[in-house]
């Protein structure tokens, strides 16, 4: 192949989305673009003429040029959780907890469309007009505010990758894909204004120990948390992913408590009101323990990792090179380590961070592996900045001295390592099962 | 912080004129006594934002009947699809052996008063009167023999009612940044 005509499809190729969208689109719609053919569409545009086109087009319209979609060939969707447990939307509408497809993520950053959904109970997605839409902050401060979105805007902002995990995200022995084990967890760029801005803003009484953060959806759910978290790192966030919050995550804006559970990110946020003890309103209620270890443990997220692909479900074509990856994030901080065992547990080897680790955000990793054809398990563990690493349930077990059943239930937000099991023929199955 | 503190108080001691916006960029803006009232539900343990108003669990099993409760959460607050209402277990159970029931296990009455205001009815939240949620509230606790049917609950009574929980629940250790969620746990 000469190389004059190599340059010639290579600048099709990379012009292609240009000439299909812009040209044929949004000038032409009258000569009906749905070429059915590689040649149907070369006379309409110079780049192409006299050349042979190797896939048929996507046709252009007002609304692929206004706002993108992704190929029809990418198909990655996300599901209820737990599989066969209530659906989203139920009969009502209702939207309840939906997962993320982690198997089928790079990078670590989950697109809006798929980041995970969970409500208190069951929510309508409120639809809420951004110009009507107020944060007030009141209680122990010496200057109740009151911030229209505009206002929030105004202010000194902040961008930063965090992810969410709902405390539900609890992987077992039933479960058959990374969706259905790890899916309740996602990882966006934020942007927004710092809580403690605001609240230096307002001037914190020598009182404040703890803030209730309020939602305007129709059940207002409200989560008590230390004043030193929203002084630490809490971001009032109107941005994600680089546009505003989508309704299902809280738009016009959300409390963002890094590396704490996913019910403390405060969605559609309405009101903050600095107390002077935990509130014990429902929300609350839903995190009361007997003992002094599930109520910390139920709070901040522990270190967590998992392989997204082999992942369960998935096929190996066959022995040989793969690049073994995944996700890994702790609500301590940034992630230091990550190692992987591709022999059930007995080794564990270092594995390459993607990029530079951010605090409470996903972080993704790779391990270089040769499958050399026979079963095995693989398995990720990660290290966080503070030290915290990520245990196994026998380690959990063994740390609480209780017996490690089946059916055994971690303290706090399962965070222990999960193995995926490898057959002969290439199909990966949990490992728990 | 010192420094922003010390303006806050010099623009109070200035009086209204200057309290009108935040201190340092001037934006949000002094929401009226009547705005905070308005929006603060937040029912917390001392019962301080609680409004006048009053109820019995007879009045309560009236609202219950009217308000359509029976529909989800069944006769007497057992048998229907949404979460019951009243212990099927016996008094003599210690309560965290009991069933994880709202005006059973609730710390303080206070917190059940707040989220049948909040959160009650299904697709008419915040439609309860006070005393429709006094009264309520009252009714709850008397099926599950927190208190007895004649009690009249209000914003005095309410705070002091005693949830059998008692002490025994636990709170949340001090939070820090950076550092681990439990003392002492390596995981």
């Amino acid at each position: 192949m000469g190389s004059k005509r190599t340059s010639r499809r290579e600048l099709l190729k990379g012009g292609s989305a240009l000439a299909g969208g812009v040209t044929l689109g949004a000038v032409a719609p009258a000569l009906g673009q749905t070429p059915a053919s590689g040649e149907a569409s070369a006379h309409d545009h110079p780049m192409v003429t006299g050349s042979k086109v190797d896939h048929p087009m996507i046709p252009g319209s007002k609304q692929l040029i206004a706002y993108g979609e992704r190929s029809r060939f990418v198909t990655s969707v996300r599901i209820a959780h737990p599989v066969g447990g209530r659906p989203s939307p139920d009969a009502f509408g209702k939207v309840f907890h939906v997962a993320s497809p982690l198997q089928d993520s790079v990078g670590v950053i989950t697109p809006s469309s798929l980041h995970y959904v969970a409500t208190t109970r069951g929510s309508f997605m409120p639809d809420i007009d951004p110009k009507e839409h107020t944060l007030m902050i009141h209680g122990l401060v010496d200057q109740p505010l009151t911030f229209t979105m505009e206002d929030l805007k105004r202010l000194p902002s902040v961008t930063r990758l965090h992810f969410i995990e709902c405390a539900g995200n609890r992987h077992n022995a039933r479960q058959k894909t990374v969706q259905e084990t790890h899916g309740m967890t996602s990882c966006a760029e934020w942007t927004g204004v710092l809580l403690s801005t605001l609240l230096k803003e307002c001037g914190l009484k020598s009182s404040a120990t703890w803030f209730v953060a309020e939602g305007a959806e129709e059940v207002k759910g409200a989560s008590s948390m230390p004043i030193a978290k929203a002084m630490d790192d809490c971001i009032i966030a109107y941005g994600m992913n680089g546009e505003a919050l989508r309704p299902q995550q809280g738009f016009p804006v959300r409390l963002m408590a890094p590396g704490f559970e996913g019910i403390f990110h405060t969605k559609y946020l309405r009101r903050i009101k600095i107390v002077d003890r935990y509130y014990m309103n429902y929300n609350d209620f839903g995190h009361l323990d007997q003992e002094a270890k599930d109520a910390a443990l139920g709070f901040q997220i522990g270190p967590k990792s998992v392989i997204t692909h082999p992942s369960g479900g998935q096929q190996l074509p066959g022995r040989g090179f793969y690049e073994i990856r995944g996700l890994a994030w702790s609500g301590g901080g940034a992630i230091r380590t990550v190692e992987v065992s591709t022999d059930g547990g007995r080794k564990w080897n270092r594995a390459e961070i993607k990029g530079t680790a951010q605090r409470m955000a996903h972080t993704r990793f790779g391990y270089e592996w040769n499958w050399d054809g026979n079963e095995t398990e693989i398995l990720s563990r990660c290290t966080d900045e503070i030290g915290q690493v990520q245990p196994t349930r026998e380690q959990i077990a063994e740390y609480w001295n209780v017996p490690l059943e089946r059916n055994y239930r971690v303290p706090g937000l399962d965070n222990s390592v999960m193995p995926w099991r490898i057959a002969k023929d290439g199909s990966v199955t949990n490992g728990l099962a | 912080m010192g420094s922003l503190r010390l303006v806050t108080i010099l623009l109070l001691l200035g009086g209204p004129a200057f309290a009108q916006s935040s201190p340092t960029y001037g934006v949000g803006r002094p929401p009226t006594a009547e705005e905070i009232r308005a929006l603060d539900i937040s029912i917390g343990p001392t019962g301080e934002e609680l409004p006048p108003g009053r109820g019995t669990a007879k009045q309560g099993a009236e609202v219950f009947e009217q308000q359509g409760c029976v529909g989800c959460h069944g006769e007497a607050g057992v048998g229907g699809p949404a979460p019951a209402l009243k212990s099927k277990k016996g008094q003599d159970v210690p309560i965290w052996e009991r069933e994880r029931i709202l005006p059973l296990r609730a710390p303080f009455a206070t917190t059940v008063w707040d989220f049948i205001r909040r959160g009650m009815p299904l697709g008419r939240e915040g439609t309860l009167s006070a005393d429709e949620v006094y009264a309520l509230t009252a009714y709850l606790l008397f099926l599950n023999q927190v208190i007895p049917e004649d009690e009249v609950l209000d914003k005095q009574s309410l705070p002091k009612v005693k949830m059998p929980i008692g002490d025994d629940y636990a709170r949340l250790p001090e939070w820090k940044p950076r550092t681990p969620r439990l003392q002492g746990y390596p995981y």
